[in-house]
């Protein structure tokens, strides 16, 4: 269970978990029951170099097709395969296993505090 | 009538309350406020093919027409021949414009000799009423737009007639003798309810048309009555896959004003041997032109579907040249959740049209190759 007070995230509806230079992403439970069921997962090699607000990859479900951004610039160092072979992950577990990559960054940008995002989802 | 919104607000169905209190997610369908899905899209699709859904389509349009001239004016207004529609039978048909095109694609059931319902997309509501009042004007016949003062609940799936059955308060009905495309009329609670065997899923069910008011005490007890069956409540997101997998066009995109029905595979439904004038007769006669693209199935392996608007292109590699020349339009796709792959509906020009045709769908700069495969994707045992 991630205590999600302590992720950073995007206007984006993404969550950024910060462990030393590393950042992991996911997608937030909100954007999750957004898209519905998610059936396909598509994320960028290790080893890719992003660049924030770029796309990097895709979530479909059934119905929509969503885009995942690069909330920092750096490198992407691993993809949960996981999340590859069961997408139905990112419903079920968002903030958790759900999770889609992790990227090394050089520097973290100002990214929103969970009420900030919290108040963002409430309009 | 307000005139002070320029975006009116959305309306609600009678069954809004039911819900919101079952935690629906909602999304705005033709100017509707309606249930997108309760819990899962995909849980409420295997539901609809294994067991049973209840949907609220209370937003589709019932329009009433009666008078003498009731059965001739249909053949006149609508493509098929309404005059020999039997009491109790449903038929599919289509409202023409002069061109030849689909103003929308409605259900009709007679109910008496001169008295007829024709249920219309919600989309396309006004285009329908106004098409079918304009039309009236030489007949001895009334159109009536009665939307607003009935609900629409349908139960599909293959444990539909087990829920009726066992719905308390639900009498009247034979529903054993009740056959594909007929209804026959019932009472719910004193209240009465028309009930028809058809759907939109490609299984079999019921469509119950009831008193609006009415409509928030059937939807309880048909749910609680359908629990044992497996029975849930199923939102709009379910109602397309099902249909797509079923091969039913969908207004707006499989079918448009500047659609033959011809392209969209639906000319068996525009009656040419119809002893009478129809509007769009003459165009229907001399048809699309014969490199107008026509309606076709789609498969494709892995997980990916083309969406609505994305091009269909030559397969390069089985066409021998390099370009990947664009042959067509996808209407409609997704991932099936009965069948595991995607599938699509397309337009594509008809030398590219012939089941087991290669081609490729440009599914947002990645080529993804896909087969031209017969509808339906989908048929139920029987």
């Amino acid at each position: 269970m991630t205590d999600q007070e302590s992720l950073q995230y995007t206007a984006e509806h993404e969550w950024v978990r910060v462990d030393g230079d590393t950042a992991t992403i996911g997608i937030t439970a909100y954007a999750a029951e957004k898209l519905g069921d998610v059936v396909f997962v598509d994320l960028p090699a290790a080893g890719t170099d992003v660049t924030a607000g770029t796309v990097i990859g895709e979530i479909e479900s059934t119905k929509s097709v969503g885009e995942i951004f690069a909330p920092v610039d750096g490198r992407v160092v691993e993809t949960n395969d996981g999340v590859v072979a069961s997408p139905e992950l990112v419903n079920s577990d968002p903030f958790g296993a759900g999770w889609l990559v992790r990227v090394s960054f050089t520097s973290l940008p100002t990214l929103l505090s969970h009420s900030e995002y919290a108040a963002l989802t409430a309009e | 009538m307000t005139s002070a919104a320029d975006t009116p607000a959305p309306r609600l169905s009678p069954l809004h309350d039911r819900h919101e209190a079952a935690g629906a997610l909602f999304t705005d369908f033709a100017g509707w406020n309606m249930p997108v899905r309760y819990s899962s899209d995909l849980a409420e699709h295997h539901a609809v093919r294994t067991a049973a859904g209840l949907f609220d389509l209370s937003h589709m349009a019932e329009i009433r027409v009666s008078g003498p001239d009731a059965p001739a004016f249909l053949d006149y207004a609508l493509a098929g021949m309404l005059s020999a529609v039997q009491l109790g039978q449903a038929k599919y048909s289509l409202l023409l414009n002069e061109a030849g095109g689909i103003i929308d694609d409605v259900v009709v059931y007679r109910l008496h000799d001169n008295d007829y319902l024709v249920v219309a997309n919600a989309g396309n509501r006004a285009a329908a009423v106004s098409a079918l009042q304009e039309r009236a004007a030489r007949f001895d016949a009334a159109v009536t737009d009665t939307s607003d003062d009935i609900a629409l609940v349908a139960v599909q799936g293959p444990a539909s007639r087990a829920v009726l059955e066992a719905t308390p308060g639900l009498t009247g009905a034979d529903l054993g003798d009740l056959r594909y495309y007929r209804s026959t009329t019932a009472r719910f609670q004193g209240d009465p309810v028309l009930i028809a065997r058809t759907g939109y899923t490609g299984e079999d069910g019921f469509e119950l048309y009831i008193a609006a008011d009415a409509a928030a005490g059937l939807w309880d007890s048909l749910l609680s009555a359908g629990q044992a069956s497996g029975l849930v409540p199923a939102g709009l997101a379910s109602r397309d896959t099902l249909r797509l997998e079923a091969g039913m066009p969908l207004y707006g995109h499989e079918l448009s004003a500047t659609t033959f029905p011809a392209q969209a595979g639906l000319g068996r439904v525009v009656n040419l041997a119809k002893p009478t004038d129809f509007v769009g007769r003459a165009a229907s006669e001399e048809g699309p032109a014969a490199d107008a693209p026509v309606l076709v199935g789609l498969v494709a392996e892995g997980r990916r579907a083309g969406r609505a608007g994305y091009a269909v292109r030559d397969d390069a590699a089985s066409t021998g040249g390099t370009a990947a020349e664009p042959v067509g339009v996808v209407t409609s796709g997704a991932l099936s959740p009965t069948l595991g792959h995607p599938v699509m509906m397309a337009y594509v020009a008809p030398h590219r049209a012939a089941p087991g045709t290669r081609v490729a769908i440009d599914v947002r700069g990645t080529l993804i190759p896909a087969e031209v495969t017969r509808l339906p994707f989908y048929t139920r045992q029987k």
